[in-house]
């Protein structure tokens, strides 16, 4: 297990430095801003988990560190320098040469992700054909080490194999094997595991885990499962409605939540330990694009909310290396999982 | 069982098979499963994909025929009904799927989907009909207006609420959830479990809530049945089940479930089994979980072990069963307090 991070040391040296990063689409309605103002660090080697419901904009924040958002619809304003290079606004040249290499990108549902029809050894070794100049005898000697560093057993006949050969778990090896065969800084991890039955889970996260101290990647885990993120990650950022509410270390969020969204996702969780107890809830659903309230965008649902809510909220800094965007967080002692 | 009250379900060695693709190959979807639910209960049968409880689930509501074996509601087989008997008869028991999405018509406004299975019936007048669903609505929450509404205009947990509603409108008495809140958010999950235990306890419904989530499943059931490849492994009280496993292949799935706990809450003792669940249509010899069983030995591939009561109202199928059980005694005696589930 790592100890917590040192996050303002993190901060002195990042990998990935994303800066008021706002991504709005455009609509037959006009534009409608899908993530408002994101800004957080990654560090070389940390984890980083990114949570919240569906619609929190966590997916489309993943998708335009790699520009991979369609162009002609989506705008992205805001800085995001990847070890000096701007995603934002570099070439597509410049960027071919980090999307795959630098940072490698997995998802949910290998099936779509891998191509039917080429073998799973002929897609892992392309990602090396188009980055590095080499052979193909020896792309596919370093995809047959890949498949064999992600657990494949006898890659050799796997490497043939075309993906609806393969079981579910299976796949998603074959996807990692895929992003990591050009050893990226940073691997963006959608989902990886929500597809996946709770034994084969554990495996892939034991081997992202795994893959990440070894060659000291960072990953960005953008999940819905709390649980995943307590056990993979060191850090926790908050989405709700298209902005970080929230960001701490993973054991200090689940503990000591300093948002009330945080901390009404935390206990909503059922427990093995509390059988048949009523499950708190947070009530009402996430405002819909365009329709965002003024000021807290959580207030609506919010069971602190109070007079002053309505007033705009920045991402302020809480000490220890924690942000959190609620104008009342010293007031509020908000219950974790522990609790 | 030690209760005497009669169950609302009785199943025995069922077994359902399909054909395969390959030639002449079947996929023993469910083989050889038995199992008691009584009234009012909510049991609960996890399992992960291969292990047939979805197929059992079905198998439970006539969705699919049995190829061996018998499932008696209330001690009838409704095998043996007329079809006109049979179509009363099925009133009683119903399913809800996972996603609301594919159970709603698209073009179909909210009153109208949920009146449909009455209309079907014929039972009423067409204004007796539309009140039974108003008043379904109503009861799971729902305000008078979404009766007008169409699908697209809910939230996934209104759409899971307007499911259960139209089920409601049917009086069941025994209904069968299939992953019932696994496509919703965690945020809302909450209330549509709450919902369940809500019209449990005021209709008096017995619940076969059907899940791979080990968190919901213990949360909400009396009882847990543990499936893997087409057999149950394990069957006991919910807290049982989740504190005191008896077979590896439980244990190792309740040390998989990823605890949302800060790290010096964690129990850290993880069992990582290795390869996936084996193809159902052929699956090992002996005892099916022996493949990625770390305490296999040659008996488990020549003979299946026997389904048998190990501590009272506890079930487990592992040549080792009362072994297993006896050492988490001795361990939970040792430690001289309850072991915490997770």
């Amino acid at each position: 297990m790592q100890t917590a991070p040192d996050i303002r040391a993190a901060q002195s040296a990042p990998l990935l430095d994303v800066q008021g990063m706002s991504i709005s689409f455009a609509t037959a309605g006009g534009r409608l801003e899908a993530t408002r103002n994101i800004t957080f660090a990654v560090a070389p080697g940390e984890r980083i988990g990114v949570v919240g419901e569906s619609g929190c904009g966590k997916t489309i924040t993943g998708l335009s560190l790699l520009r991979l958002l369609p162009e002609d619809v989506a705008h992205i304003s805001g800085r995001l320098d990847f070890m000096g290079v701007d995603l934002a606004t570099c070439s597509e040249a410049a960027l071919r040469d980090i999307r795959g290499k630098r940072i490698g990108m997995i998802f949910q549902e290998p099936m779509s992700a891998l191509d039917p029809v080429f073998t799973v050894g002929d897609q892992i070794a392309e990602g090396l054909l188009a980055h590095g100049r080499m052979s193909r005898a020896e792309a596919r000697e370093r995809a047959l080490e890949a498949l064999r560093s992600v657990g494949i057993a006898a890659p050799e006949k796997r490497f043939h194999a075309y993906p609806h050969q393969l079981s579910g778990g299976m796949r998603q090896r074959v996807m990692i094997a895929g992003a990591m065969i050009c050893n990226p800084q940073l691997l963006i991890a959608d989902e990886p595991t929500t597809a996946l039955d709770v034994t084969v889970q554990a495996q892939i996260l034991e081997l992202l885990r795994d893959l990440s101290d070894r060659a000291h990647m960072a990953l960005l885990f953008i999940t819905h499962d709390l649980g995943v993120v307590a056990e993979t990650c060191t850090r926790m950022l908050t989405m709700y409605a298209g902005e970080i509410v929230e960001d701490a270390g993973v054991d200090a969020a689940l503990e000591h939540p300093l948002h009330p969204y945080t901390s009404g996702l935390l206990r909503a969780l059922p427990r093995l330990s509390e059988r048949r107890s009523a499950l708190p809830s947070i009530p009402g659903r996430v405002p819909v694009l365009g329709q965002m309230p003024e000021g807290c965008r959580f207030r609506q649902r919010c069971p602190f909310a109070i007079d002053g809510c309505e007033r705009p909220q920045p991402l302020q800094d809480a000490g220890a290396g924690r942000r959190v965007r609620c104008w009342r967080f010293r007031d509020l002692d908000l219950p974790g999982v522990a609790a | 069982m030690t209760d005497a009250r009669t169950p609302t379900l009785s199943v025995r060695e069922l077994r359902v098979e399909f054909p395969a693709t390959e030639r002449g190959a079947t996929v023993k979807a469910v083989d050889g499963v038995s199992f008691d639910i009584l009234k009012g209960e909510t049991f609960g049968l996890i399992g992960e994909s291969g292990s047939g409880k979805t197929t059992i689930g079905r198998a439970v509501v006539h969705l699919v025929e049995p190829t061996a074996g018998t499932i008696l509601h209330d001690g009838v087989d409704p095998a043996t009904l007329s079809s006109r008997d049979f179509r009363a008869a099925r009133r009683a028991w119903q399913i809800v799927f996972q996603d609301p999405n594919a159970a709603l018509n698209p073009r179909s406004t909210i009153l109208t989907s949920v009146m449909e299975p009455l209309a079907i019936l014929g039972v009423g007048s067409a204004a007796e009909r539309r009140l039974a669903a108003m008043r379904a609505l109503a009861r799971v929450g729902l305000p008078e207006e979404i009766g007008a509404r169409y699908p697209h205009q809910l939230s996934g947990g209104q759409k899971q609420r307007v499911v259960i509603a139209r089920t409601l409108t049917l009086k069941p008495e025994l209904i069968v959830c299939d992953e019932v809140v696994a496509a919703l958010d965690m945020s809302i999950r909450g209330d549509v479990l709450n919902l369940f235990a809500e019209l449990q306890r005021e209709l008096g419904l017995t619940y076969l809530f059907i899940t791979h989530d080990l968190s919901v499943v213990s949360h909400i059931s009396d009882r847990i049945a543990v499936a893997y490849l087409g057999r149950l492994v394990e069957l006991g009280p919910a807290d049982a089940v989740t504190e005191r496993a008896i077979h590896p292949y439980t244990r190792a799935l309740l040390s998989a479930e990823p605890a949302p706990l800060p790290s010096h809450m964690r129990t850290g003792k993880r069992i990582l089994l290795e390869g996936e669940i084996p193809s159902p249509i052929d699956p090992p010899s002996g005892c099916h979980f022996r493949t990625r069983c770390g305490h296999a030995v040659d008996l488990c591939a020549q003979r299946a072990p026997d389904w048998r009561e190990i501590v009272q109202g506890h079930w487990a199928a592992c040549h080792f069963a009362e072994q297993f059980s006896g050492e988490e005694k001795a361990a939970d005696e040792k430690a001289g307090a309850t072991l915490m589930g997770g």
